[in-house]
């Protein structure tokens, strides 16, 4: 969005929240079904035994939650929280009176009729909205504490050689205010961009919690983001046409850097076996990927990329890691969707597509998911000069699969605000020509669906069986802008909802110093 | 309230001024003593004159809906009146509805006074944003009270149609940007699509000044190292503006009292001068509450008031110095951390400065945001209550148009629902601080201006005739 604090837009460096002409973003998206379907079917073990360890997680939930519940019981491994009004996050519609059971860090089940186990501790939730935690369906929390001070701000690096190279996982900072003031609001998992600087290609993003430790990333290097409208054609050079060119040319140097070192390119069934048990590995730690590196790789002297750039994208090549393309203007859309006539493993997710609702058939036909602006509406730049709140219940109204994120938004600080954007669809769907979405597709949008998009709907963003309790009580209906949190849990693991604004908040309750000044107040 | 007669004070300024300005040879004060025998010639105070007519309105009674009057009041099955243009009448379900009054049947709705945004730049820097539009800034030099903010404003700014249907909005100030100590001069506008500038202005309304303290000018001009390069500098430059502009008034005054030969014109200074008059109202951009109290001792040095602190992100910091000073606060509700003298943003801040007694606004600055105002509204209205602070839903829409009102010297003319003020109104398809609601019809000066039911209602910018999307809900 554009517009707030006229002063000069903040050239260079900085969230790159409102530049002009719009800001591109991308999502990855994971391809297909297939894929998605492979990882639905796995239920991880808790993730981190070592999160019992650090403080704020280190109760099990019960113990935390008869804190602000119950008269104590024995901590127990399993909770049932029951009598609230439950939402799975999956596209159905509230359920009255409903139980979510959880047990070591995983939903166990959720719904009405769900039976209370045996000895769990009880938390009761009534007249409390229950639902998943708020998934960030495009954002760069973590990486930023203040946009507009360099040293805090890791969104993007103008003068780094590097771009696809780049990998945000390490930079993210998991005591940024940030974290702890979107956790308040509610938020649990985010989807993390680099931006670009110096190339159409920004560099891998991840997928992190908002949870008080020191361990953010549930998955690195999840995707490759690129810009692929206006901010990737100045990128390139100066041209939509010069973009597409850098793309192709960074695509074939994957291509032939792969080759070089013995690595196999292509699909098929080489690429569903990697899937799944090497995404999280470096890729040095790949097996068999060492030449992508080694001195022996004998490239080319007309290379434009880096070694670690082209090596970085022979995932992206092959269909192993997420290419999240952003792109606004309907031409675009569609010319993103056709690079996969010319490289067919690309696993794409759309990201911004502004004008999405004038080509939805299309997108929904290739099957690529989407991650949209909510409100966008104004022709902000001449990519977005179809948009409209209404591109969001269109798009999902054809059939494509569409989550909302936080593009040229105030994605690095106030990704909490996705859940006003989610309750505006639902506002617009009472408006006349306008479509919007039912309630239970609204949250779906900021739940289940980003996780989808990323290929890891089978992790997390719903209270369906075997998805991390990743829970949030309300203390009523959550996409109503009065209604807050009260309880937030991360894998299974209740989280602080203090933070600097709320100690803030307390100091300054009553102005004027009393017998010391505000500072001996903590 | 001091404000209140701030602005009432102001407004009769500014209407002795567009008096002076119709008829320009004529001295814009009198004098108590004999006066010369041919006056001295003045220069216009109003010299761009507003153009704006209001559009033709029926006679309409809105029935059977929840009324916020916007001063606090609230009526269940209230009645609201609309007459020439004006509120006539404002009640509970006995009001009389006038013979031939076109029935709007509000049962299940609410009525509300028009939202007014103290703080947007729809306009100056309108959408698209590409550079050739980029006219919210004079980055020149530090110093430019010269420059007016509607000699940028593009009334084609598609925002303007965003902001009526999507956001209620029927007033708002355009504001020069803030990266100069003094911007320029703002204008008040009523949110009704035109040709030019002129047809928007606000008939009689007071002219503002923005002025900026804290980061964003010692950045601009310290990058060029040029002053102000600190926060020291941006006051030392203030203050040197301020005595440059005592003086130049002390001419002009003593000048269109005694006559004599006329002193140099300064288009920055008369401006300066509007605002030692009292004629032109400072809205100063701020954020850390230091700096805020330093400003206010600024404008006592000096004799001038302001009128209110915009983006104000510490203002809970000092509420009580606010209300002491008759200064109001237009805030976001729960931006914060963009920039370091943003970092300490609270949600509470619109209920806490509120709940001290000092004047709450809710603004935008921001396309986006002017659209959900009253959606900000509600989440300031919710956190306040979350520590305790219960507001009535009713009073909390004086954020929204009753105090910006009074801070642009037009309390007396809208921001509520009062008989014999003008008819700006918005009829909401639910409660107004529910996410689930937009507004269904709004008016402004009586005339129906949008209709969420009646494609026709809904107006569309030359810069989006024969573009994809044309006329569609937005």
């Amino acid at each position: 969005m554009s517009g707030f604090e006229k002063i000069l837009p903040w050239k260079g460096r900085g969230v790159k929240p409102r530049h002009a002409g719009g800001m591109p973003e991308g999502g990855t998206g994971c391809e297909a079904a297939a894929v998605r379907s492979t990882v639905e079917g796995l239920v991880r073990p808790l993730r981190r035994a070592s999160r019992a360890t650090f403080p704020y997680r280190g109760g099990l939930v019960a113990a935390l939650l008869a804190s602000a519940f119950l008269a104590a019981p024995a901590a127990a491994q399993t909770v049932a929280i029951t009598g609230g009004t439950v939402a799975l996050g999956d596209g159905s519609e509230p359920i009255q009176g409903g139980t979510v059971v959880i047990r070591d860090g995983r939903i166990v089940a959720a719904g009405r009729g769900v039976a209370v186990p045996a000895g769990a501790q009880v938390v009761d939730a009534t007249g409390k909205w229950v639902t998943p935690g708020i998934v960030a369906g495009f954002s760069r929390i973590g990486l930023v504490e203040v946009d507009a001070v360099d040293a805090t701000n890791d969104v993007e690096a103008g003068n780094s050689p590097f771009s696809a190279a780049i990998d945000v996982a390490p930079a993210v900072n998991p005591r940024a205010s940030a974290i702890a003031i979107n956790r308040a609001g509610g938020v649990t998992r985010a989807i993390v961009a680099p931006a670009t600087a110096r190339s159409i290609f920004a560099g891998q993003g991840a997928v992190i919690d908002l949870g008080a430790d020191m361990n953010a990333v549930t998955r690195a290097r999840a995707f490759q983001f690129v810009e692929f409208g206006e901010q990737g054609s100045r990128e390139a050079g100066g041209s939509r046409a010069a973009m597409h060119v850098l793309f192709r040319n960074a695509l074939r140097e994957a291509r032939d850097i792969s080759r070089y070192s013995g690595i196999a390119s292509g699909g098929g069934a080489a690429r569903q076996a990697r899937a799944n048990d090497q995404r999280d590995l470096p890729l040095e730690e790949v097996p068999g990927s060492n030449g992508l590196l080694g001195a022996n790789v004998n490239r080319p002297d007309d290379v434009l990329l880096t070694r670690f750039d082209a090596a970085a994208l022979v995932p992206v090549l092959q269909g192993r890691q997420l290419l999240l393309v952003h792109v606004e203007r309907a031409a675009d859309i569609l010319q993103a969707l056709s690079l996969r006539k010319e490289f067919p493993n690309l696993r794409l997710v759309l990201v911004g597509v502004a004008e999405g609702w004038t080509v939805a058939k299309d997108i929904a036909a290739a099957g690529v998911p989407v991650i949209a602006s909510a409100l966008t509406d104004l022709p902000n730049s001449f990519e977005q000069l179809a948009s409209t709140q209404s591109n969001i219940g269109r798009m999902r109204a054809a059939g494509v699969r569409v989550a909302i994120g936080m593009i040229d938004d105030e994605e690095a600080r106030q990704v909490r605000l996705s859940r006003q954007y989610a309750g505006n669809l639902v506002a617009v769907a009472r408006l006349p020509g306008a479509t919007g979405l039912s309630w239970g597709q609204a949250l779906e949008a900021i739940t289940s669906a980003p996780a989808e998009a990323v290929g890891m709907g089978g992790d997390f963003g719903s209270l369906r069986p075997g998805r991390r309790a990743d829970v949030v009580v309300w203390d009523g209906d959550p996409l109503e802008n009065g209604s807050a949190a009260e309880i937030v849990l991360i894998d299974g693991v209740q989280q602080p909802l203090s933070n600097r604004q709320t100690k803030l908040r307390d100091r300054y309750r009553t102005p004027g110093e009393g017998q010391l000044p505000k500072a001996y107040q903590k | 309230m001091a404000l209140n007669k701030l602005g009432r004070l102001a407004l009769a300024a500014a209407a002795a001024g567009l008096a002076a300005g119709c008829t320009q040879d004529k001295p814009r004060t009198a004098s108590t003593e004999a006066p010369p025998r041919t006056p001295p010639k003045t220069y216009s105070h109003d010299p761009y004159p507003s153009t704006y007519r209001a559009y033709p309105g029926v006679l309409t009674a809105i029935t059977g809906g929840t009324v916020f009057d916007g001063e606090g009041g609230r009526f269940e099955n209230g009645t609201v009146i609309l007459a020439d243009g004006k509120v006539q009448a404002v009640g509970g379900p006995d009001t009389p509805v006038p013979e031939g009054a076109t029935r709007i049947d509000a049962r299940g709705k609410w009525v509300t006074p028009g939202v007014i945004d103290i703080h947007s730049h729809l306009g100056d820097y309108p959408s698209p944003a590409v550079e050739a539009h980029s006219d919210g800034n004079e980055v020149t030099g530090p110093v430019h009270p010269d420059v007016w903010a509607e000699h940028s404003v593009w009334p084609q700014d598609p925002g303007f149609t965003r902001a009526l249907a999507n956001g209620g909005v029927t007033t708002l100030e355009i504001l020069p940007g803030s990266a100069n100590l003094f911007g320029g001069r703002s204008v008040v506008l009523k949110n009704v699509p035109a040709r030019t500038v002129q047809q928007m202005k606000f008939p009689g309304a007071p002219y503002g000044l923005k002025m900026a303290c804290g980061e964003n000018p010692k950045r601009v001009y310290g990058s060029r190292n040029q002053s102000p390069s600190t926060r020291m500098g941006n006051i030392a430059v203030d203050r040197a503006t301020w005595a440059r502009a005592a003086e130049y008034k002390r001419k002009w005054d003593n000048y269109e009292k005694n006559g004599g030969d006329m002193p140099t014109r300064d288009i920055g200074m008369d401006t300066l001068r509007g605002v030692l008059a009292g004629e032109i109202l400072v809205q100063n951009h701020c954020y850390r509450a230091d700096e805020m109290a330093i400003v206010m001792d600024m404008a006592k040095e000096f004799g001038y008031h302001v009128a209110a602190f915009h983006h104000a992100v510490e203002a809970y910091k000092i509420a009580d110095l606010l209300k002491q000073n008759g200064v109001c606060a237009a805030m976001w509700a729960d931006w914060w951390g963009f920039k370091m003298e943003a970092y300490d943003g609270v949600n509470e801040n619109i209920a806490l400065v509120h709940n001290a007694g000092a004047c709450a606004i809710v603004h935008s600055d921001d396309p986006n945001g002017i659209q959900r105002l009253y959606q900000e509204a509600a989440k300031a209205l919710a956190a306040g209550r979350r520590i305790g602070i219960d507001i009535p839903q009713e009073v909390a829409w004086e954020w929204l148009s009753w105090n910006p009102a009074k801070a642009l010297g037009i309390g007396e003319r809208t921001g509520s629902l009062r008989a014999g003020k003008m008819g700006d109104v918005v009829l909401w398809n639910g409660n107004p601080f529910s996410v689930y609601t937009r507004p269904e019809r709004v008016w402004i000066d009586g005339a129906l201006m949008y209709d969420s039911n009646d494609p026709s209602r809904r107006p569309v910018s030359d810069f989006e005739l024969g573009q994809p999307g044309e006329g569609d809900v937005k």
